[in-house]
């Protein structure tokens, strides 16, 4: 996209608001929407993967060390991964804005 | 060469669709619509029309069954009537959103309740603000010629928004007249190919239809209605072209009689033809009466409008629809809109009558002259009059 969606005016507008970069949801900062975010402590963590299965988004990704982290540029702070995880190796924590 | 024949409004539609060669057909049959879709559905079964007619299980399928084929390029068509238009509702916006270029005849009906089948303009007035092209044609000829450029209009690339064509219910949709029908060869090359800018297309993919969060939903709001508003000078150049070449020429705002007119009565549809025999018998008893058809409704003709009733004194404005607890009739309030900023303005009176199929006679329109000269001379605050109903 070669202005983002809050420089655009309505002369850029393509007929019919058609969007002809296909995917590109991806750009979409769903990480606003959060107030609260995942914090995972690695000594509970056994790295099966459950938070990674049922994230919504699905933004949770696996490090070199077979952890994993959610990608806060997506994370809507939703909770599921905490709520699933079954060592309760993941904490939702307040954001500090 | 063009032949003159005898033949139902409704059928003279499916023959300029069938002469605009369409490729999809989705519709649903309503009263008192049938007639096109039948006989549509004959020409594609007989082989006559080479298009694919989806049989839908209702209006909202068919109109969303229409997006789906106007979307991928293919030239579109489909016609309801009262409920079937309201079914359709919240897809027709989808239509003009998506700005694609999808025709479709409305043979205007009253709404329920109680049931009506027969004609008036509420279906039409619950749908004004969908963002479509919408005009009016008042009888069998008008309803064939203007169907035909409906699709000219609609995919003109400096438009590319649907048309919806009216006519009245059984008023106009069901009654035998004699028509000139164009032949495929007086019409060559009046209609380009469809060329959609942004059709749905695997090598070319585009997303339509997307959701727009607050932060782009006002600037798509905007540029939807910056395109639709200059339309109304495509459709006039192809109204025009139309004229030139065939002999019969429309305007977004007819008038008959009005030159010298000190009171003009402002129709829209088949009842402006009624209240033709009226101007005339008004004027063989020396009223300066004349008449105003408006038959472009969307985009409004503000400029057409304002120019024709600049120097008149009274203005009767006639509608088939009732806005419950509102100003009175819709078209009424928007002429009253229209004219309040004019420098010089005529008075203005509302009558509202025609409703589910009653009959307004020619002496009835002349009856509202007489009524509009007492509630200006008394200067009546009344905001509209109900006209032809047993008090």
């Amino acid at each position: 996209m070669a202005k983002k969606d809050f420089e655009m005016t309505w002369r850029d507008i393509v007929t019919g608001s058609v969007v002809t970069e296909p995917g590109n949801a991806s750009e979409y900062k769903t990480g606003d929407w959060r107030s609260q975010m995942p914090v995972w402590d690695k000594e509970k963590c056994v790295k099966c993967g459950r938070c990674y299965s049922f994230c919504p988004e699905p933004c949770i990704v696996q490090d070199e060390e077979g952890y994993y982290a959610a990608d806060l540029y997506y994370c809507k702070g939703c909770g599921i991964c905490a709520h699933e995880c079954p060592k309760q190796a993941i904490t939702i924590v307040q954001e500090e804005h | 060469m063009s032949k003159r024949v005898g033949t139902e409004a409704s059928f003279a539609i499916a023959d300029a669709v069938q002469l605009a060669d369409v490729d999809v057909v989705a519709a649903y049959p309503i009263t008192p619509q049938t007639h096109i879709v039948e006989r549509i559905s004959e020409l594609v079964a007989d082989g006559d029309l080479d298009a694919e007619f989806i049989c839908v299980e209702s209006e909202h399928s068919a109109m969303s069954a229409c997006l789906g084929s106007s979307a991928a390029g293919a030239r579109t068509y489909t016609a309801t009537a009262g409920q079937g238009l309201e079914l359709m509702h919240e897809v027709l916006y989808i239509a003009s959103s998506c700005r694609l270029p999808i025709v479709m005849n409305v043979s205007n009906r009253a709404l329920s309740g109680p049931l009506n089948v027969w004609g008036d303009h509420s279906d039409v007035m619950a749908t004004r603000d969908c963002g479509w092209i919408q005009y009016f044609t008042e009888n069998a000829q008008e309803v064939f010629d203007l169907t035909l450029c409906a699709f000219k209009i609609a995919e003109d690339p400096n438009v590319l928004f649907p048309v919806m064509v009216h006519m009245d219910g059984f008023n106009v949709s069901h009654v035998v007249e004699a028509l000139e029908i164009l032949e495929p060869d007086d019409l060559k090359g009046f209609i380009p190919p469809l060329n959609y800018p942004h059709p749905l297309d695997p090598n070319r993919p585009v997303s339509m239809g997307c959701f727009g969060p607050p932060v782009i939903y006002t600037e798509c709001r905007k540029a939807q209605e910056e395109a639709l508003r200059p339309t109304k000078q495509t459709i006039i150049k192809v109204w025009k072209e139309f004229g030139e070449k065939f002999g019969r020429h429309y305007n977004p705002v007819e008038t008959y009689r009005t030159e010298d007119a000190d009171t003009i009565l402002l129709c829209m549809g088949s009842f402006s033809e009624t209240a033709t025999g009226a101007i005339d018998a008004l004027r063989d008893k020396g009223v300066k009466a004349g008449l105003i058809r408006l038959r472009l409704w969307r985009p409004f003709p503000f400029e057409e409008l304002r120019s024709a009733l600049s120097s008149v004194k009274n203005l009767i404005v006639f509608d088939r629809a009732l806005s419950y607890g509102g100003p009175g009739g819709p078209v009424c309030s928007e002429i009253r809109s229209a004219l309040y900023g004019a420098r010089q303005r005529p008075a203005i009176v509302n009558f509202v009558g025609g409703l589910g199929g009653r009959d307004v006679t020619p002496q009835q329109f002349e009856q509202m002259f007489t009524r509009a000269q007492e509630i200006i001379a008394n200067n009546l605050d009344i905001e509209y009059e109900m006209i032809g109903v047993r008090e």
